[in-house]
């Protein structure tokens, strides 16, 4: 793994960007453009990223943005490999850098139709779990039992396997990262550089406004989901299969933290515990964790 | 120049090869389909040089069409209908990013109930969206206003997308001669597209579309209207170097027929403009004084060219393939808009008809021209609107 003296000093994520204090999506993107190193362009569906790149005429971000509509950042980066590769580009890295209701919901058509055309991009879904551009509104990536606008009581449904989806449509190369390791996110992106064809990221990212936590506690929380087995941090190049070294040891449920840790420290799930606490549900999402990591490995392994 | 025999749809093909298209990006809906089986063809033929993205949806079509030209290609899609409607979001996007894609929408009926056939209400409903929108009357015609579009959409006194339009079946699939030209020869008149303000480039990073406020937004409207505006003086420029240079002229916004002496003009769009022409013809040998005004171009809405003929004629008789539920007519409510600030007052009547791609005759044309006549000579306007071959 790159060590962080090595990580290059040049910044593309600049200061004067409009994210709330303790945005993971910054972290994550920060060091995507530390490994992409300029030569990239970024497509942002309607997402956090949309409004936190600052406001015309100003641009809080180094490299080129192409703004584009919720459902369509596939299908607008399909256009923009398409015209570099009309005008013999073929060093361009084209990137969509999406919020999870821009990849699970609204925008999977376009994604599916990108990933099956054999796109030579780079999809990054940045994860947290929530329509947290609108305010907090429950998304098929946010977790049972949490608390959204939409679902005052907690979710009753699980998140969607979008892993399994993406993977049905066998990209080049795929990976999920977490904000609270970037230089493992660093590693990933660069090496998603070196494939041609479709590559997907996933990355996780707790998000202080939407989950209800001190801003200094992001990534604790990031690394608790990582520790409590919730996130599985793996890669996938082709059929191959790469379980990541900082999921690896909680591969053995015995060696994961409890769930608990993860879901006490966030106000969306402050229902399983006050006024009293909900055993079942708490079980629950306990559950949920083995769940993931028998579906992800039986799939994979 | 060489003259070919196809259906519309095989020569909007072609004309995506003259014009040197960068990138196509298209999903078959019936009637358009043929358009994007045809590229393909031409794609793998290698005749076609640009690219082709066969997407799943037009809505990706569209968006496709906004990535690439986003990163300076010339950028072509074609649809109908329900696909149009799907790109709707596209379709004020592109406008509102400038960008001069060129859709060739193949008019068909919205659904309910299913049917392909020919009406306006696809595009009309999209008049106030920022794109140019033609409607041709011939396979000729749809073949070099592609053509044109791409030399008007790009001037950089407009960055607008244009929208051609063709009645479906009537000129989709219906075989007609048309004069091809070669990309060589489209050179002389269409240099290759270099946006003059802003493309996705790394070596000169820009941000596009992020937030803008209250403070500017209206400003970036106002130079989409200006772009508009300034199309009237700028088609003609395209017009008269397309004529000089391939001798191929379409009669500018309003194709007038007869008009000069007229004291009746018959409005309509697309295709039947056409017919009409026989209609004319015929009511000019009977003796009546009447002329046929074709609407090529509905937005902008050619304002200055309606003033002038309705300076000189006294009655109009206005057909529309469609329908402003509620309101009337989509361009008869133009026509009245657009003479309502001046003292001109010829009788205008409006009548619909041809939805569901029910024929519209040359008899059929003959006789609203004559009702219109009625009325002039009467001097009563009687009905305002008329639904023509309305069922009991």
């Amino acid at each position: 793994m790159v060590t962080t003296k090595e990580l290059p000093l040049k910044e593309y994520v600049l200061k004067g960007n409009a994210a709330c204090a303790g945005c993971q999506d910054m972290v994550a993107l920060r060091h995507a453009h530390k490994a992409l190193e300029g030569d990239v362009i970024q497509v942002v569906p309607a997402c956090c990223t949309s409004v936190v790149q600052s406001l015309w005429p100003k641009s809080g971000l180094g490299i080129p943005v192409l703004n584009t509509a919720f459902p369509a950042a596939a299908a607008t980066a399909s256009g923009v490999k398409a015209a570099l590769k009309a005008k013999g580009n073929d060093h361009t890295q084209v990137m969509v850098w999406a919020g999870d209701g821009g990849t699970f919901d609204i925008g999977i058509q376009a994604l599916s139709g990108a990933l099956e055309r054999r796109t030579d991009f780079l999809y990054v879904c940045y994860n947290n779990q929530v329509y947290s551009n609108t305010g907090t509104q429950r998304s098929g990536a946010t977790p049972l039992h949490a608390q959204t606008t939409t679902t005052w009581y907690g979710k009753t449904e699980p998140e969607k396997m979008l892993d399994l989806i993406v993977a049905a449509h066998e990209p080049v190369y795929q990976f999920t990262a977490n904000s609270s390791y970037p230089r493992d996110l660093y590693d990933k992106i660069k090496k998603a550089k070196e494939f041609e064809g479709p590559k997907f990221g996933h990355i996780f990212l707790p998000c202080p406004q939407a989950w209800n936590y001190p801003v200094e506690k992001g990534v604790e929380i990031g690394k608790l989901a990582v520790e409590t087995g919730y996130w599985i941090m793996w890669e996938r190049i082709g059929d191959e299969f790469i379980l990541g070294r900082h999921s690896k040891r909680y591969q053995d449920p015995e060696k994961r933290k409890p769930i608990e840790e993860f879901l006490k420290m966030q106000g969306r799930f402050s229902m399983l515990f006050k006024p009293k606490r909900n055993e079942a549900k708490i079980k629950e999402l306990q559950d949920y964790v083995q769940h993931r990591w028998d579906l992800v490995m039986k799939t994979f392994t | 120049m060489k003259t070919e025999l196809m259906s519309a749809n095989y020569a909007a093909a072609r004309a995506v090869v003259s014009a040197r298209v960068e990138v196509v990006a298209a999903y078959p809906i019936t009637p358009a389909t043929t358009v994007p089986e045809q590229v393909a063809l031409l794609y793998e033929d290698g005749v076609y040089k640009g690219e082709f993205i066969r997407v799943e949806s037009e809505h990706s079509a569209i968006f496709a069409c906004v990535g690439a030209s986003s990163t300076g290609a010339r950028t072509f899609t074609a649809t109908s209908s329900n696909g149009l409607l799907l790109m709707a979001e596209g379709i004020h996007w592109a406008a509102a990013a400038r960008l001069p894609i060129v859709v060739n929408n193949i008019n068909r009926s919205v659904s309910p109930s299913w049917n392909i056939h020919v009406t306006h209400d696809d595009s009309m409903s999209f008049r106030d969206a920022g794109w140019i929108q033609f409607y041709a009357s011939s396979v000729d015609e749809m073949y070099h206003t592609v053509i044109q579009a791409f030399k008007l959409g790009e001037d950089e006194r407009v960055l607008m997308p244009v929208m051609v339009n063709t009645d479906g079946f009537v000129l989709s699939h219906t075989l007609s001669t048309f004069d091809y030209l070669e990309p060589e020869e489209v050179d002389k008149f269409l240099p290759a597209y270099e946006p003059p303000h802003w493309k996705m480039d790394p070596e000169n990073p820009v941000s596009h579309g992020n937030i803008v406020f209250p403070e500017y937004y209206q400003e970036f409207r106002y130079a989409m209207h200006e772009g508009l505006l300034n199309v009237h003086k700028v088609f003609e420029e395209v017009e008269r170097d397309y004529k000089k240079i391939f001798g191929k002229y379409f009669g500018g916004p309003i194709d007038c027929y007869k008009c000069d002496d007229a004291d009746v003009i018959f409005t309509s769009q697309g295709s039947m403009g056409a017919e009409a022409k026989d209609a004319i013809d015929e009511l000019r040998d009977e003796g009546y004084k009447v002329g046929n005004a074709r609407m090529r171009m509905i937005r902008p809405f050619p304002v200055d060219k309606m003033r002038e003929l309705g300076s000189r004629v006294k009655g109009i008789a206005a057909f529309d393939r469609g329908v402003s539920y509620g309101f009337g007519g989509h361009v008869v409510n133009d026509i009245r808009a657009s003479l309502y600030p001046t003292e001109y007052r010829p009788l205008i009547k409006s009548y619909i008809g041809g939805l569901g791609g029910r024929d519209v005759t040359v008899d059929d044309i003959k006789q609203i021209v004559l009702d219109t006549v009625g009325a002039v000579e009467s001097g009563e306007l009687g009905p305002e609107e008329t639904w023509h071959d309305l069922l009991e």
